[in-house]
Order: C-alpha cells, then sequence, then structure tokens
C-alpha cells in the first residue's frame, strides 16, 4: 500500500514537471504564431508517446518480475540519480535554477523571429516546435510510468499519476493563459529524483536477489537515506560554493 | 551510420547524462551485490552505500570543474 501511494505520488510529480516544461514550449509558440499547427504538433506527439506505451508496456509483461526489477531498477536508479544530481547542484547554487518565464520569453521570441514555411497546410515552425517540445518532455514521463508500471507488475498506479499531473497541468494552464512560473518546480525535481532513486535503489537490489528486512516497509528508509544524504549534500556544497566566493555570501 | 551513431548518442544522454561513472558504480554495485546474495549474505546495504559515495563523488567532480 505505502509502495503504490508512493509510486502514484513519483508519477504524478514527474509528470507534473516536465508537463509544466512542455506546457511552457507550446504556450510560447501558439501564443505568438497561431494555435492550429500547434496543437497538431501536441497531438501528432501525444499519438507518439501513446504507441510507445501501448508497444513497450504489454512487451515488458513476459519478462521474469525478477529480471525486470533488475534491469528497470537499474535504470531507474541511474536516470534518478541524474535529477537528484541536478537538483543537488540547483538547490547549493552550483546551477541556474530554471525559470518557466524566462523560458516563456525566449520561446516566444524565437517564435516571433522565426520565417514562415508551409508544408501540407501547416505552419512547419509551430508544428516542429510543439511536436519535439510534447515528445521529449513526454518521453521522460513515458520512461518513468513504464519503468513503475513494469517493476511494480501492474500500470495501473503509474497511469493514473501521470494523467491525473497531465489534467491539472493542462486545466491550471488554461486558467493561467501563461506559463505556470508559480509551480515549485525546482522543489518538486528534488522531489522526483529522491522518488526515482529510491524506487530505483529498492527494485534493482531486489531484481539482484536481495530480502528488504521489513519488506516493503524499507522502501520508506531508503527514501528516508537518501533525503538525508541529498540534504546533507545540499549544505556541504552550499559552505564549499560560499567559502570558495565570499563574494557571493548573499547569492 | 549517422542517424545509428545520434540515436543511440540520444539514449546515452537521456540514460547516462552528464556522469557515466555513476552508471558505471551502480553496474558495479549491482553486480555485487548478485555475488553477495549468491553466497548467502543480505547485501541490502550495498547498493545504498555505493549510490551514496557515487552521488558523492560526481558532485566532487562536477563543483570542482566549476570553481577552477
Amino acid at each position: 500500500m505505502t509502495g503504490t501511494i508512493l509510486l502514484v505520488l513519483g508519477s504524478f510529480l514527474a509528470s507534473a514537471v516536465e508537463m509544466v516544461e512542455a506546457l511552457t514550449i507550446v504556450l510560447g509558440v501558439g501564443v505568438v504564431r497561431g494555435w492550429r499547427s500547434t496543437l497538431f504538433g501536441v497531438g501528432a506527439a501525444a499519438v507518439v508517446l501513446a504507441g510507445l506505451i501501448a508497444t513497450i508496456g504489454p512487451a515488458l509483461g513476459s519478462i521474469p518480475i525478477d529480471a525486470l526489477r533488475l534491469v528497470v531498477g537499474a535504470l531507474l536508479l541511474v536516470f534518478g540519480l541524474q535529477w537528484l544530481r541536478k537538483a543537488i547542484l540547483r538547490s547549493s547554487g552550483y546551477k541556474a535554477l530554471h525559470d518557466e518565464e524566462e523560458a516563456f520569453r525566449e520561446g516566444r521570441e524565437q517564435a516571433a523571429a522565426a520565417g514562415t514555411d508551409q508544408r501540407a497546410g501547416l505552419d512547419w515552425y509551430s508544428f516542429t516546435v510543439a511536436f519535439k517540445g510534447v515528445l521529449l518532455e513526454g518521453l521522460e514521463v513515458v520512461f518513468i510510468v513504464i519503468s513503475f508500471g513494469a517493476a511494480q507488475g501492474r500500470f495501473g498506479p503509474a497511469v493514473l499519476g501521470a494523467a491525473a499531473a497531465v489534467v491539472i497541468v493542462v486545466a491550471a494552464g488554461l486558467l493561467a493563459r501563461g506559463p505556470l512560473e508559480r509551480v515549485p518546480e525546482n522543489a518538486i525535481k528534488f522531489a522526483v529524483g529522491l522518488l526515482l532513486t529510491s524506487f530505483g535503489i529498492f527494485w534493482a537490489a531486489e531484481g539482484a536477489g536481495v530480502d528488504w528486512p521489513g519488506d516493503e516497509l524499507s522502501l520508506l528508509a531508503v527514501i528516508a537515506f537518501v533525503g538525508a544524504l541529498s540534504f546533507g549534500l545540499v549544505r556541504s556544497l552550499r559552505r564549499q560554493r560560499l567559502s570558495a566566493s565570499p563574494a557571493g555570501a548573499g547569492a | 551510420m549517422s542517424y545509428v551513431r545520434a540515436f543511440g548518442r540520444f539514449w546515452w544522454d537521456f540514460i547516462v547524462g552528464d556522469d557515466w561513472v555513476v552508471a558505471a558504480a551502480v553496474g558495479l554495485g549491482l553486480v555485487l551485490t548478485g555475488i553477495l546474495t549468491g553466497l548467502g549474505v543480505d547485501a541490502w546495504w550495498l547498493l545504498p552505500l555505493v549510490v551514496a559515495l557515487a552521488l558523492a563523488g560526481s558532485l566532487r567532480r562536477a563543483t570542482r570543474v566549476t570553481t577552477t
């Protein structure tokens, strides 16, 4: 039960943060160049992503669960450590925070400066930018949903989390009529990195033959361990940065 | 050939990212965990330990590059 709740939460947060970024790209193009071609791009990307889930998801069902957990857990762990590493670098001030408002402004400027190229009755710039943006951001969501679903042996909770995120982010975007810059994106990315890494450790070790003490409850202990480690690293890196550049002490 | 290379590059960047040493450490940690459990040792503690060391080492390398 604990694992399922955390799985829905992880899938929801990861999907929400990727959808916020995709929404910023789509809004930046749609507002400047019109919605028809932009929405065709979004639709085409959604079809490709749905096709990927429909193809890969059921195929994974035929692989033995321990082998699947080992491979999926290892991939999720390496992937999650990437998120966590970047989140720690951002929180400690070594990497710039992601700014949706800035990304939106850049997107609008690029969309306004791009020339016109009509193909198949579509504004090709709007179509390709929306398609690529949604496909690339969505690919991470698909990867997480498929990994979570495969390792858990059922796709329902992961799909539920992702679907809820898509609905909420799109609804919020429509209401706000602009980029969702108030979403605490960097904090969410930290939480996602934490959950992906913890699930990765749990499943990969299980796949390698480990019997976790306390079974599923030990997932909470793994999350607490990775959380304490991450916050410790943030504090240590902050101190290191401030001692290296006293002039930037207030940054 | 360049398409295959670009496809491989995309997935490498997507999964492994900036620091391949972290991925190698995770792989090594899993092999050792498998060997130890095969020998009858329930090595649940090994992978968290490897992750802690790999993450700290990766951040150390990343910030050393940034600060110099």
